[in-house]
């Protein structure tokens, strides 16, 4: 493989679960509710913030983004290129000096105004809510096509969602689309997984992407997983032995009831799954015969070994 | 085609279109009156104070918007099973170097590139390939999903004999889709390279034969014109054309991808059972239900009956469900719910007045103009979650990613779309 300039030189952009109801329900019950083995919120935002430390000093050139994924809302936290902070996130614009402390700073404090707001907002709503991934992955997204877009040499982009909470079944469809998008623009979906269970939608964008996906055994471990897995840059992972994926869910979620199947009535027309037999499609309006509603059936098979 | 245009908007996004009617007005001007009349370039013009020209970037951006807006319309693909048998004429014609290095090499090339924008298009189709040689037809593969299979078996299979006959062809073909449910549109693809056909019988009746059977049959000659495909095509309401060189062949072929939209009507639409398995642990180890072998490592557990298979999309060999990826199904679902337009906040000045302004893009915080400001072009708003946009960004989202990074990143917006 051809070696060019440009091919250890990452464009990371980190998006950081701050779901309160993930959060604190951890807090509440001393990390054995939701899996996350011990790891509380300061501790797993400054696991991050050391990582984001890592990944600037292991090349000069490298670049960061972090994107703040809550239950009712997502915001850019911080750019490692922007000269004075991010605009409407009230960062001022003075503490653009690039050393450590101002570095740390300038996150902790966007951090902590987006926290408020969303305790504000979790506030009006109790029931359980998922975190917004779908959307965060949309602005990542958005962000890796400006810098593609900027001027040559362009770094290699990749996407590393730390997440704890659960998927959320009604963001099937958009974040199946941003994984698409990620896999045409050449864009590699990393994820490591800190809540109890595994992530079905985490799982198949980094098999459809080629990232890597890991579930830490012991998550208040976490920077030593974040150094020593994702800190690779892509142009270096050829050359190391990392996590083998343990398994993709490839299960859908119906249109009907945003229930998550893994079998399920597919429309002829229009692709839409859903639970159970109708006799229309809700999608396209096609009316369905019951008769043909099995399995294909008549075909031959194909032979062994063939 | 009746409608060749010479705008720089790739065709072949039209194929899912069930609006070609729309254009039509069009038709009757010529192609360079249209390109002038859509893009006024004159108005991208403008004189600065020291009487230069320069070029409107917010007018250029209008212009490109209402050029891509022109272009969307209702999506909803229609009749997308299908099940092709591409019928390849591996007969001594198919020897012959006056295309390098062999016709037979370029077909495959083209097959090839064919058999994965067919499944990529298609995604719950089937297709198999026939070669006619030595007067009779060889099944290559059986109808399956899968389009590595068509590929490997293809690439080893790559000797030209004897005679073509398209009624033996055409008999083994209609064999195998009169079998298939209701639901799936038959269709033959006829790639032939010689200037006759040797039958065993009346190849008038097996045309009959295909067209009472619903097969649209459709061929893409290398030679010259023959009356019997061109019949064949007629009467079974496919395509007939003939190449003129190697990149018109691959052309020729690949037209074929996208599902043909006048078949659509014909299909029957039904709810069809599928299960969407779950990728094995790269290092287990399991027999798989297909090989009847020990395997290593990927594979798939059937939902219903938990045998292993090793490729998707396929039929479960124990309990025949249909067994899907369900990415690839997926892969079409922006069609139907497509981000509505985002429109232009005109007047800057006045909108500033009433909320102030975002600074910068939600999707990838790049500069938004603003009165009085330096950064030029338009600013764009999200209909539903009223965030504020860059030019680039409206475009990537409508043409690529299909989410709204502010809607979806919206609580409130999406718990509305949940319900
Ligand atoms: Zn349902
Ligand atoms: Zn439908
Ligand atoms: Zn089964
Ligand atoms: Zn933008
Ligand atoms: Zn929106």
């Amino acid at each position: 493989m051809a070696r060019n300039p440009t091919d250890d030189v990452s464009q990371v952009v980190l998006l950081l679960d701050v779901n309160p109801f993930f959060w604190g329900a951890e807090a509440a019950s001393g990390g054995r509710s939701n899996g996350s083995g011990g790891l509380a919120f300061d501790q797993y935002f400054q696991h991050a913030l050391m990582f984001v430390n890592g990944i600037l000093l292991l090349n000069h050139t490298n670049r960061i983004v972090i994107i703040a994924t809550g239950s009712s809302t997502c915001a850019f936290l911080y750019d490692s290129t922007a000269t004075d902070g991010i605009n409407g996130s009230s960062v001022t614009s003075k503490a653009n000096k690039k050393t450590q402390v101002s570095r740390t700073e300038l996150i902790t404090k966007s951090m902590q105004e987006f926290v408020s707001k969303e305790e504000e907002a979790s506030k009006e709503s109790s029931q359980i809510q998922y975190s917004n991934i779908s959307g965060s992955l949309s602005m990542a997204l958005c962000y890796i096509q400006r810098v593609l877009r900027g001027p040559l040499p362009h770094p290699q982009a990749r996407i590393l969602c730390l997440q704890g909470s659960p998927d959320a079944p009604y963001q099937y469809i958009s974040v199946m689309n941003s994984i698409f998008s990620a896999q045409r623009n050449g864009v590699v979906i990393d994820a490591c997984v800190v809540g109890s269970q595994h992530s079905a939608f985490l799982q198949q964008a980094t098999h459809i992407t080629g990232g890597i996906y890991m579930k830490p055994p012991q998550p208040d471990g976490l920077f030593e997983y974040l150094m020593m897995v994702f800190t690779t840059d892509l142009f270096s992972r050829q050359f190391l032995q990392l996590p083998r994926p343990v398994g993709v869910d490839f299960r859908a979620s119906c249109f009907c009831h945003k229930k998550t199947i893994d079998m399920g009535f597919v429309c002829s027309v229009c692709l839409s799954i859903f639970c159970k037999h109708h006799q229309t499609c809700s999608t396209c309006g096609a009316t369905f015969s019951r008769s043909n509603s099995t399995t294909v059936t008549g075909m031959k098979r194909k032979a062994p070994g063939s | 085609m009746m409608d060749m245009d010479e705008r720089e908007v790739p065709l072949q996004l039209d194929f899912e279109d069930d609006g070609v009617e729309e254009d039509e007005p069009m038709a009757d001007r010529g192609a360079f009156e249209r390109q002038y009349a859509d893009e006024r370039s004159w108005e991208e013009l403008q004189e600065d104070e020291s009487g230069m020209l320069r070029v409107d970037v917010a007018q250029q951006q209008r212009q490109h918007r209402k050029r891509m807006s022109a272009m969307a319309g209702p999506r909803i693909q229609r009749g997308i099973i299908r099940y092709l048998f591409v019928l390849l004429d591996f007969s001594r014609a198919a020897a012959e170097m006056d295309l390098r290095p062999s016709r037979m090499g370029i077909v495959v090339d083209c097959v090839e590139a064919f058999v994965r924008e067919f499944f990529d298009q298609n995604p719950l189709s089937h297709l198999g390939v026939i070669l006619l040689k030595d007067g009779i037809a060889h099944q290559l593969t059986d109808l399956s999903g899968s389009p590595e299979t068509h590929i490997r078996a293809l690439r080893s299979n790559m000797e030209s004999t004897g005679d073509a006959s398209i009624q033996n062809g055409l008999d083994l073909a209609r064999g195998y889709l009169t079998q298939i449910p209701s639901y799936g549109h038959r269709e033959v693809l006829l790639v032939y390279s010689a200037l006759s056909t040797i039958d065993p019988g009346d190849v008038m009746e097996t045309v009959q034969e295909c067209k009472k059977a619903n097969i649209r049959c459709s061929v893409v000659g290398l030679s010259a014109e023959i009356y019997i495909c061109k019949l064949l095509c007629e009467q079974t309401g496919g395509m007939y054309s003939v190449a003129t060189n190697e990149g018109h062949l691959k052309e020729l072929i690949m037209e074929h991808a996208p599902p043909p939209a006048a078949q659509a009507e014909m299909s029957v639409a039904s709810l069809v059972r599928m299960g969407f398995p779950q990728r094995g642990a790269e290092d287990a180890v399991a027999l798989c239900a297909c090989h009847r072998e020990v395997k290593m490592g990927g594979g798939y557990t059937c939902p219903r009956c938990k045998a292993r298979v090793c490729e998707l999309p396929t039929q479960c060999h124990i309990c025949g469900l249909t067994l899907v990826s369900s990415p690839h199904l997926a892969r079409s679902y922006h069609h139907l719910f497509p981000v509505s337009p985002f429109e232009e906040v005109e007047n800057l000045a006045s909108a500033n007045g009433r909320q102030s302004l975002s600074k910068s893009c939600y999707g990838c915080l790049q500069e938004l103009p603003t009165p009085g400001g330096k950064v030029k072009g338009v600013r764009l708003e999200c209909p539903r979650c009223r965030q504020h946009f860059c030019f680039d960004c409206d475009n990537y989202i409508h043409e690529s990613l299909h989410n709204c990074p502010g809607c979806e990143s919206n609580s409130v917006i999406l718990s509305q779309l949940s319900q």
